[in-house]
């Protein structure tokens, strides 16, 4: 099987077409260019890697060969040697012998292997019986073909999460054995990012996986941001940035560094980290030993009117921290302390962490943050009803006109109290969420992706309401994977990989390429930091 | 930079369509009672009809639904109600026309037995996060069976007098003093949903659980409240559903269950179109039951009642969909 690697390494095709051959593909939104004239080709029998930050164009290039985009005019797609006419209806890609695994695996927990793996035949084939028995039979020849030891009656929310990305990857491939067989083509896999959330054994077990399906005589697709992983199982890799094809690379003559220089679009310097000059500023909030969800013993101190940034890979956990520090969800263990105070992290709620002065804006605007049919003063005056509370019940009004008077000082637009919060735009509604948490004045505010989805005029208030809770001498964690983001707001940030700190980022280290680039490199420092250096671990130690 | 951001409501006009969605049930009500009173002007159109029929024996319906509406409003369904309040009726007339106990002790027990269903209900769906639809239907079973075993399956007469007098007898411009006991209910439900922050949680619980608990909110201790007061309230509905007919039978206090629903949904189209609200829910009730006498005086047989109280509630609850639709649109 290691074979395959150097094999097709040297670029010699058996059958001249190529699997996927896309030239001149572009895509504007709304006048920005989300993919400029790319071209990507993918040899049969390939592994080929598809790398870029966020933001580079990777899901837009999927999202046209999967149909769900339609590219600007001008895009040329073959598959096979046979040209395909742009843009692919969706679905289409079925009847071209391509397969789909998104990171979310689009499996039913509560239902059986087998009944996820035929979900897409249940779901369109007609006929009066299923012949359970012969399926079941079916099922484990294509798991035996694979080497996989899955039990088809098993339901998929009892298997570990590294049977669950295998199923998901077989059924992908399964899927399209009716087309393969009918246009004898080798069929092609994308693989979108399955491995953030498997440990180190379940990415060799899916690795297998991939080449046994490469062995079958299909091209994969392999979108990932671990370089590693990319070194690892790849022929060759695209990589994009900025919506264009940053290169090319054969895997077997490319070294990590190649790969970051063409991610971030420059070499890396040997880092080292400054130490954080505290001056002798007093600690406002300390977090110690806390380890819950991915996150594993993280410490910081915060100082008041500082704002600490938290960002990292998908999958590494530094957006869990806001909420396992307000008990929205619960940590293993740790504690927090705020002025004086000293709260169990294991046993923290909401409300102890709200009458401790800690405020927490989740990331889902209308999921967990504020309910979209209700009106603004609901929203604006929930956590401070008591405050409201007059002897004949609330004060309707004085609610009205706080909701007014926030509303005024946070901008939002239209300023119209009665008016329900889902009926503003993204950015004013995060301005009323903000101004909801902020009329608290906590201690300690916990934002998680303060500006998603917000438009870039808003954006900037967000901003500048956020310094400004820090002015008035809060301390703020911000859980972000927009550098842009970080870098204007943070005094500090912290880069996470499988649950720990790997790197912090101090003063003139706070600027959007260096977190970028310390964040694509955050898995190999966090492998380095397993085996053993220390050296960040004193850093923190200073608080 | 204060100027020009805020807009007045006023200063953009009064939006008829939404004051007819306001007030439509009510138009529909005044529509109703016109068409009774053309068809059958010497029966329907007497104050009697209204006095007694509508607005006093009907009473029983309006408390159980301004109970209902508020675990509907903290996003749950209590389906025990009727069942709660047949109990009710039933260990009055047992503990107190039966056993001979002072009419006080038999409504103490009606009322401790509201709060254990209560809790029993919150306990199943909060603790082991079952569906409130699940388990008040399972609760509401227990009870029928409970209730068919105190009785012998008989129906009990002969409870004080007293209770009666006080209920049905006993009138106030000539609508019996059940009629005002309902509406005192009506006033205190909408003080607490409009004026107090428990009414304020209530709605924040119903409609994002998620933004509730991430707020402080103790969803556990809101949804729990709710059910026990839907438990206990209804438990009232079934002591006054006592004084109202005399006595107590097994089985045609389930009747309400439906009405009770109906009017809840139709009452959620009105006054605060999209928010069970007590007013609503008082005019749907209202509404209902002078349909129905209207059609019984018609000489209608009795199963339109069923037709009309089902038709009712399908129609309510397509209504607020469209309420809903109407708005999404309106926002693009």
């Amino acid at each position: 099987m290691s074979s395959s690697h150097s094999d097709l390494g040297t670029g010699a095709p058996d059958t001249s077409a190529p699997a996927l051959f896309a030239e001149h593909v572009s895509k504007t939104f709304g006048g920005e260019k989300a993919l400029s004239d790319v071209a990507f080709t993918v040899a049969p029998r390939e592994v080929h890697g598809l790398l870029g930050q966020n933001g580079s164009g990777k899901s837009t290039l999927i999202k046209i060969l999967a149909g769900f985009h339609a590219p600007d005019t001008g895009a040329t797609l073959q598959v096979f040697g046979r040209p395909v006419p742009l843009p692919l209806a969706p679905g289409q890609f079925r009847g071209l012998g391509l397969a789909f695994v998104h990171q979310h695996l689009g499996l039913m927990p509560s239902l059986t292997v087998l009944e996820n793996l035929m979900l897409s035949e249940l779901a369109t084939r007609a006929g009066a019986y299923i012949n359970w028995a012969r399926e079941r039979q079916r099922a484990r020849e294509v798991f035996a073909r694979f080497d996989l030891d899955l039990d088809p009656s098993a339901k998929v929310e009892d298997l570990p999460q590294v049977e669950r990305a295998l199923l998901a990857i077989v059924r992908a491939f399964d899927d399209i054995r009716g087309e393969r067989a009918a246009h004898d083509t080798p069929g092609i896999l994308f693989l979108d990012e399955p491995t953030p959330f498997l440990p180190k054994e379940g990415v060799s077990q899916l690795f297998g996986l991939v080449r046994g399906i490469v062995d079958e005589g299909a091209s994969v697709i392999f979108v990932s941001h671990d370089v590693d992983e990319v070194l690892e199982i790849t022929d060759r890799a695209t990589i994009l940035r900025d919506g264009r094809v940053a290169g090319t690379l054969e895997t077997a003559n490319a070294l990590y560094a190649d790969f970051v220089e063409l991610i971030i679009g420059r070499r890396i310097e040997a880092f080292q980290a400054k130490a954080h000059d505290l001056r002798g500023a007093e600690v406002d909030v300390a977090v110690s030993g806390l380890t819950g969800g991915t996150v594993v013993d993280l410490s910081a101190d915060l100082h008041p009117g500082e704002v600490l940034g938290l960002t990292g890979l998908i999958g590494s956990g530094f957006d869990e921290v806001p909420y396992l520090l307000f008990g929205a969800s619960r940590a293993v263990s740790g504690t927090l302390k705020i002025h004086d105070k000293s709260y169990d992290l294991h046993d923290i709620s909401p409300q102890r962490a709200m009458e401790g002065g800690i405020a927490l804006l989740p990331g889902d605007r209308l999921g967990s943050a504020g309910v979209g049919d209700l009106t603004l003063i609901d929203n604006i005056t929930l956590p401070v009803l008591s405050s409201f509370h007059g002897l004949t019940g609330l004060k309707r009004r004085a609610m009205r006109r706080r909701t007014s008077e926030l509303g005024r000082e946070f901008d939002v637009r239209p300023n119209v109290p009665e008016r329900e919060l889902e009926s503003l735009s993204g950015g004013n509604q995060q301005k009323v969420l903000l101004a909801k948490w902020m009329q608290t004045s906590p201690s300690l505010m916990l934002l998680d992706e303060p500006t998603q989805g917000v438009d870039v005029g808003a954006r900037q208030q967000v901003f500048e309401a956020i310094r400004d809770v820090a002015e008035q001498g809060a301390a703020v964690i911000c859980a972000s994977t927009d550098y842009g983001q970080l870098a204007a707001i943070c005094d500090r940030v912290l880069i996470f990989a499988r649950g720990r700190v790997v790197r912090e980022l101090v003063g003139s280290d706070v600027t959007k390429d260096r977190i970028a680039e310390q964040t694509v490199l955050s898995l190999a420092l966090g492998n380095q930091g397993e085996a053993g250096t220390t050296g960040h671990s004193t850093e923190q130690v200073h608080g | 930079m204060a100027e020009g951001t805020e807009v007045s409501a006023k200063e953009k006009g009064v939006d008829w369509l939404l004051v007819l969605e306001k007030y439509a049930l009510i138009l529909a009500w005044i529509a109703l009672i016109v068409v009774f009173a053309f068809v059958a002007p010497s029966s329907f159109l007497q104050w009697p009809t209204f006095s007694s029929i509508i607005f006093g024996s009907q009473a029983v319906l309006v408390v159980l639904t301004l109970g209902l509406i508020i675990p509907l409003t903290a996003g749950d369904f209590d389906v025990s109600v009727a069942a709660v309040l047949t109990f009710s009726a039933m260990i009055l007339a047992v503990l107190n026309a039966k056993m001979g106990l002072p009419l006080w002790q038999a409504v103490l027990a009606c009322l401790a037995m509201g709060l254990i269903v209560g809790f029993l209900n919150a306990f199943f769906i909060i603790f082991f996060r079952i569906h409130s639809l699940i388990v008040t239907l399972g609760t509401a079973s227990v009870i029928q069976g409970l209730i068919l075993w105190i009785s012998s399956s008989q129906t009990l007469s002969g409870v004080s007098p007293g209770l009666i007098d006080w209920v049905i007898v006993n009138r106030l411009f000539d609508i019996p003093l059940a009629f005002y006991y309902a509406m005192a209910l009506g006033v205190i439900i909408w003080y607490v949903f409009e004026f107090t922050p428990i009414g304020r949680r209530l709605l924040f619980v119903g409609r994002g659980r998620e933004v509730a608990r991430l707020s402080g909110i103790s969803v556990v201790r809101v949804r729990g409240v709710a059910l026990v007061a839907s438990s206990v309230i209804a438990t009232l509905a079934g002591i006054i559903n006592v004084g109202t007919t005399g006595g107590a039978d097994p089985l045609s206090g389930l009747t309400f269950l439906l009405p009770a629903f109906a009017a809840a949904f139709l009452g959620a189209t009105s006054i605060v179109p999209g928010r069970f609200n007590p007013l609503g829910s008082i005019i749907a009730v209202f509404f209902l039951v002078t349909g129905i006498t209207g059609l019984n005086f018609l000489g209608v047989d009795t199963f339109v009642q069923n037709m009309f109280n089902g038709a009712a509630l399908i129609l309510a609850v397509s209504l607020s969909q469209l309420v809903r639709g109407r708005k999404e649109q309106g926002l693009t």
